[in-house]
């Protein structure tokens, strides 16, 4: 089981790396001169030098990415151009709204999606299914910003329920957290719920179709227990699975939400550091990012541990 | 007695647009205590629905139960309610099924499957549960059962899952157990010992077991009663020996004659024919394991000395892991092995590269066992027909013309050319795949386990193709196979298998009169029916 | 002979035997194929659809509601929506089908190479992992900010995160073709290893590929939107549906219709493209369902 353990986090260091070497790769082999297009179309001679030297892009390539990868291990994640701050700290600043509005936003799918999963499952090819696999669909396609402006229209602007935009810590006003939160949470959750259920369901029902099932039923035993033991917790391996992929999603939709409703978390650095052509803190966001996306599947591949036998011995 | 079981004129309808109205029609049988009644038939025969009805697993979507009366201990069942059925499952009847690999739970424990009968059905606490999960574990013989208890599926061997099957149909002493192909995809010696298991039960608990099976070995080993079914009718019953000494219907008479007989036939020694295909050492060893899992060492197959003659069948036999489909994968080079030498007409070509094998790839073919993944269903039997010679220059009309002469010896219209692999049956398809090797005109046939998937009537149909083919253009055949029964008929000379060794080896009728080693002893003993004589009939 | 015929597989030919049984059978699916149809007449006849200039100006007719004479009302600057959600669909289309097209087929030839050269298959998956773990709008965002904004840049930039997918689903074809019976016998009948991806891989890859292609091109559009949303994606000379969201933020109060309007158009083409990829889906490959 250690060595299990071990394994799998030894694999994902050649994974982090190809992270490492793709963002560090992107800016030097993109066409024409980076630090040109960094410093914008009226940047004077000066200002570009001045950008190279910053970033580093007057050195010899190997030396660049040896002193890089040596700065990225003790986890420095450069400096904004702009701001002069290091990465790590702006990231530091902004990282309790969008951790509270990411943290909401999986609890609050993985608690709606999968009953509606094993409900479709169970209730495959009646009106029930074609029900939850409709709203699934609709949730996958309609973009998320455009499901927020919707939300927004109808329930901030139309039904004054919610306030239109902002963000309140929970820590200082709960009631005032939850209310700014609800919305946010609504518009990115429903591309998460859209997945899962949909995986949910086609996984319950692959299921259904085994052998075990059916010797379940031969016992006696009733549908509803067949379901939820025998069912679920076989096809618990892939529905935790596409909930870590599905983070991926999450974070491409944090962006977008953020800058809907106004919160300012790390999606926000992102839109700013676009429009100011911030370059190093895009860099420093997509290197986080990613390690925390591949930390968070490390997790869930030692959990496989715990749902499945077969793997654990 | 009354009987456990009576099964009245029951029909069972398909949905439109199946190949026939009803799956069963007008079936009618009874199963009395302690007896066991086999429900024999080929695929399509009904066995497995009627058997499904009875207990109420019939997918309600697909199929009907259009009439008929099924009584279990007088009390009638096709009218009870789900939760009624649910009540007497696991508890009055109970089923096994074929599959022992996929039939358990692979998450939840093995005892914990078999408590779970006693948690449905009865009020006993945890401990009390495990207790006579523990106890019927004994008494399906399973070693160790207070270790077991605790293991999962996966760490079980396919003989152990279905012992702990049986253990959880036969916990709660059911008047009935439904047993379907329990044994049929276990190893002959495993076969042997469920089967002794099964009447030793019946003989202490005085359950009526219904026992679906294809084999006649084996409904000849603990048949009380027989009943054969054909496209979804009964169209014969009675007790073993009237059945099968004094069958009256045709159908049965022919499924009786089609079960090759355990004795082999006198065969003609074929000494001065030269040797074709020989192999020396032949060794092929897996090696798994890296840096942080355990080194684990396989050998699949371990110096092997075979050799065929022109015109000879060479038959390996033998069971799961024995390495006698390794060997044959070896000899067609489909994998590489590890060691040793494997001789075509004195060419060795077990080190070739792939590029110095392809001249030889034509003196070998292959025919494996299962006929639905052997032919791309993509392509129309015509091309996979002609693909080989057409790699090896032949022009396309050249080989297709090929194609048609062989089509017509395999015993199909050669105009089925353009059909595609979905439109055949499975013997069909057999004789396609048995034409398509013969297209590259080669000295070798190697036949993986070629009629194992077969119905026996198509069994015996396909293995005398073989044997025509063999004849006519003096192959050298290599015939694998874990069927005895087939082995003894088709083979001049056999080689046994075990553990990746060659344990015995010599002309067929000596090795089957008299068994050297204890291993061949071993699975000779355990094939079911081996003392009864098949198409001797007493009419 | 009690020896029946095999299931059915599906083959080209008879895959959609007459349309008017499939026409009741799958109803969400026709619809959205007829969406699907009515935009790209849209995308293609934009200039006669009852649109004038979508980069027309026009200061004195700004912020007007919609009416007889500008059917969905304008923008700010006075440009009439319902031209410029027209023309929208040109730019949504051409980026949904390029990147459909370069992300299979780039994918398809590694996936295949890596599926069958196992030297090249740890380096291949673990190069796709990492591309994996990048989100994949944040990677387009660093491609687009890198490159100077233009069409072609943005479909590069959604091209790339696509591929990783692709490439699994290809590979995971080829491992399970490949120790099919009837790949053995066309290795004992001599055929080279190329012919055999060709002849009797490919064409197993095919189904799910054609599924794949539709989620791709509906993700793709999606993705392109949220990238000219937050300034990272197709110059705002360019009318696309997510440049139109974004140049309406300011005035969502007053005139929500200049985000409303491309946003119920995207999500309508977005849902279409998507649903036919679920009946195709179902119809094809069944079993992609339980993939992401």
């Amino acid at each position: 089981m250690l060595s299990f353990v071990l394994k799998r986090v030894l694999s994902t260091i050649p994974v982090m790396g190809i992270v490492a070497l793709t963002v560090f790769l992107l800016l030097r082999l993109s066409p024409g001169d980076p630090a040109a297009v960094i410093a914008g179309d009226y940047a004077t001679a000066e200002q570009i030098a001045r950008i190279r030297t910053q970033l580093g892009l007057d050195q010899p390539i190997l030396i660049q990415f040896v002193r890089w990868l040596g700065d990225l291990l003790r986890g420095d994640l450069g400096v904004s151009i702009f701001s002069n701050l290091p990465v790590s700290t702006l990231i530091a600043q902004r990282i309790e709204p969008t951790s509270m509005l990411a943290l909401t936003t999986i609890v609050f799918s993985v608690i709606v999606a999968v009953p509606l999963g094993v409900l479709a499952a169970w209730k495959a090819h009646t009106w029930v299914d074609r029900a939850v696999m409709v709203f699934a669909v609709i949730g996958f396609s309609v973009p998320v910003f455009v499901m927020g402006y919707f939300l927004i229209y109808g329930f901030a602007l139309g039904l004054r329920w919610f306030p239109v935009q902002g963000y309140r810590s929970p820590f200082t006003d709960p009631g005032l957290f939850l209310s700014h939160i609800t919305l946010p949470t609504l518009a990115l959750s429903a591309i998460y719920i859209a997945l899962i259920a949909r995986i949910t369901r086609a996984s319950v029902l692959e299921v259904l179709e085994e052998d075990y099932i059916r010797t379940a039923r031969a016992k006696g035993q009733a549908e509803t227990k067949v379901l939820l033991v025998h069912a679920l917790g076989n096809a618990a391996v892939p529905i935790v699975t596409v909930i870590g992929l599905g983070v991926a999603l999450l974070i491409g939709g944090v962006v977008v939400t953020e800058s809907v409703f106004n919160i300012p978390g790390l999606g926000r650095l992102v839109v700013d550091a676009i429009q100011k052509r911030d370059y190093p803190i895009i860099q420093g966001l997509i290197l986080f990012f990613s390690l925390l996306y591949i930390a968070l599947n490390l997790i869930i591949d030692i959990a496989y541990t715990l749902l499945d036998p077969r793997i654990r011995y | 007695m009354p009987p456990v079981l009576n099964v009245e004129n029951l029909t069972v309808q398909l949905p439109a647009g199946a190949d026939r109205l009803n799956a069963v029609e007008d079936v009618s049988f009874s199963v009395a205590p302690g007896e066991i009644v086999c429900v024999v038939g080929e695929s399509g025969s009904g066995k497995s629905v009627t058997a499904h009805s009875i207990m109420g697993l019939l997918p309600r979507r697909q199929f009907t139960i259009a009439s008929g009366r099924v009584l279990l201990e007088g009390g009638e069942l096709l009218t009870k309610s789900a939760a009624e059925m649910r009540a007497i499952r696991g508890d009055r009847i109970s089923m096994i099924f074929q599959e022992p690999m996929t039939a358990l739970n692979p998450v939840m424990k093995v005892g914990d499957q078999i408590a779970e009968v006693l948690d449905i059905h009865t009020d006993l606490n945890e401990g009390e549960r495990r207790a006579r999960a523990l106890e019927v574990m004994e008494a399906v013989r399973l070693p160790d059962p207070e270790r077991m208890i605790d293991a999962y599926p996966h760490q079980l061997s396919g003989g152990q899952r279905q012992r702990i099957m049986i253990a959880a149909a036969l916990v709660l002493d059911p008047a009935l157990l439904i047993a379907d192909e329990p044994t049929t995809a276990l190893d002959v010696t495993t076969q042997a010992q469920i089967l002794k298991l099964i009447k030793e039960l019946r003989e202490r608990r005085n359950t009526g077991v219904l026992f679906i099976t294809h084999d006649f070995g084996v409904v000849a080993e603990v048949a009380s009663r027989v009943v054969v079914m054909q496209h979804g009718k009964v169209v014969e019953q009675g007790t073993t020996e009237e059945v099968l000494r004094r069958p009256k219907h045709d159908y049965t008479r022919m499924l009786i004659r089609s079960v090759p007989s355990l004795s082999p036939p006198a065969r003609a020694p074929i000494d001065n024919e030269p040797i074709v295909l020989q192999t020396n050492n032949l060794t092929k060893t897996y090696v798994s394991g890296g840096f942080f899992a355990k080194r684990r060492v396989v050998e699949a197959a371990k110096d092997v000395n075979l050799l065929v003659r022109r015109g000879e069948t060479l038959g390996v036999v033998g069971e799961s892991g024995s390495g006698k489909s390794t060997v044959a994968r070896c000899i067609a080079r489909l994998i590489d092995p590890t060691d040793g030498a494997i001789l075509i007409k004195g060419a060795d070509v077990a080190k070739l590269s792939a590029s110095a094998l392809r001249p030889h790839r034509k003196r070998v073919q292959i025919v494996f066992q299962d006929p639905y993944r052997s032919l791309n269903p993509r392509r129309n039997v015509g091309a996979s027909i002609t693909e080989g010679p057409v790699n090896f220059g032949m022009s396309p009309q050249a080989a297709h013309e090929r194609a048609r002469e062989l089509m017509r010896l395999v015993g199909l219209d050669p105009d089925a050319l353009s059909r595609f692999p979905h439109q055949f049956s499975g013997g069909q398809r057999q004789r396609v795949c048995i034409a398509r090797a013969l297209a590259m005109e080669p000295e070798i046939l190697v036949a993986d386990e070629p009629v194992s998937a077969l119905d026996v009537s198509v069994q015996a149909q396909v293995l005398e193709l073989i044997d025509d083919v063999r004849k006519r253009f003096s192959l050298a055949v290599l015939f694998i196979t874990h069927d005895l029964r087939v082995a003894a008929q088709v083979c001049d000379r056999i080689a046994v298998m075990h553990k990746g060794e060659v344990v015995e080896e010599g002309a067929t009728a000596a090795v089957f009169g008299a068994p050297q080693h204890a291993y061949t002893r071993a699975l000779f003993d355990s094939a079911p029916g081996r003392n009864f004589e098949f198409g001797k009939f007493e009419t | 002979m009690t020896d029946t015929a095999g299931k059915a597989i599906p083959i080209g030919a008879t895959m959609f035997g007459g349309w008017r049984p499939l026409a009741a059978r799958y109803p969400f699916v026709v619809v959205s194929a007829i969406i699907i149809t009515l935009t790209v007449l849209a995308a293609v006849f934009a200039p006669l659809l009852w649109t004038t200039n979508p980069l027309d100006l026009n200061p004195l007719q700004r912020l007007r509601p919609p009416s007889e004479a500008s059917w969905f009302g304008t923008d700010q600057f006075g440009r009439d929506i319902w031209t410029r959600v027209v023309y929208g669909t040109r730019v949504s289309l051409a980026v949904g089908i390029a990147v459909a097209v370069l992300s299979i087929s780039i994918g398809l030839f590694i996936g295949l190479t890596a599926g069958y050269i196992r030297i090249l298959d740890g380096i291949v998956m673990r190069v796709m992992d990492g591309l994996m773990a990048i989100p994949g709008v944040l990677l387009a965002i660093a491609l687009v900010s890198l490159s100077g904004a233009s069409l072609t840049t943005v479909i590069i930039a959604i091209t790339v995160p696509e591929i990783p997918r692709v490439v699994r689903l290809v590979r995971a074809v080829v491992l399970t073709v490949r120790e099919e019976p009837y790949v053995e016998a066309a290795i004992a009948a001599g055929t080279s290893l190329p012919m055999i991806l060709i002849r009797h891989v490919l064409p197993n890859c095919v189904p799910a590929l054609i599924v794949q292609a539709t989620y791709v091109c509906a993700s793709a559009m999606l993705t392109e939107a949220i990238l000219s949303f937050l300034g990272a994606g197709t110059p705002p000379e360019i009318p696309s549906w997510g440049n139109m969201m974004a140049e309406g933020r300011a005035f969502f109060p007053i005139a929500p219709r200049i985000i409303l309007f491309p946003g119920a158009a995207l999500a309508l083409t977005i849902l279409a493209v998507n649903v036919l990829g679920d009946g195709l889906r179902d119809r094809l490959d069944p079993k992609l369902a339980r993939r992401v």
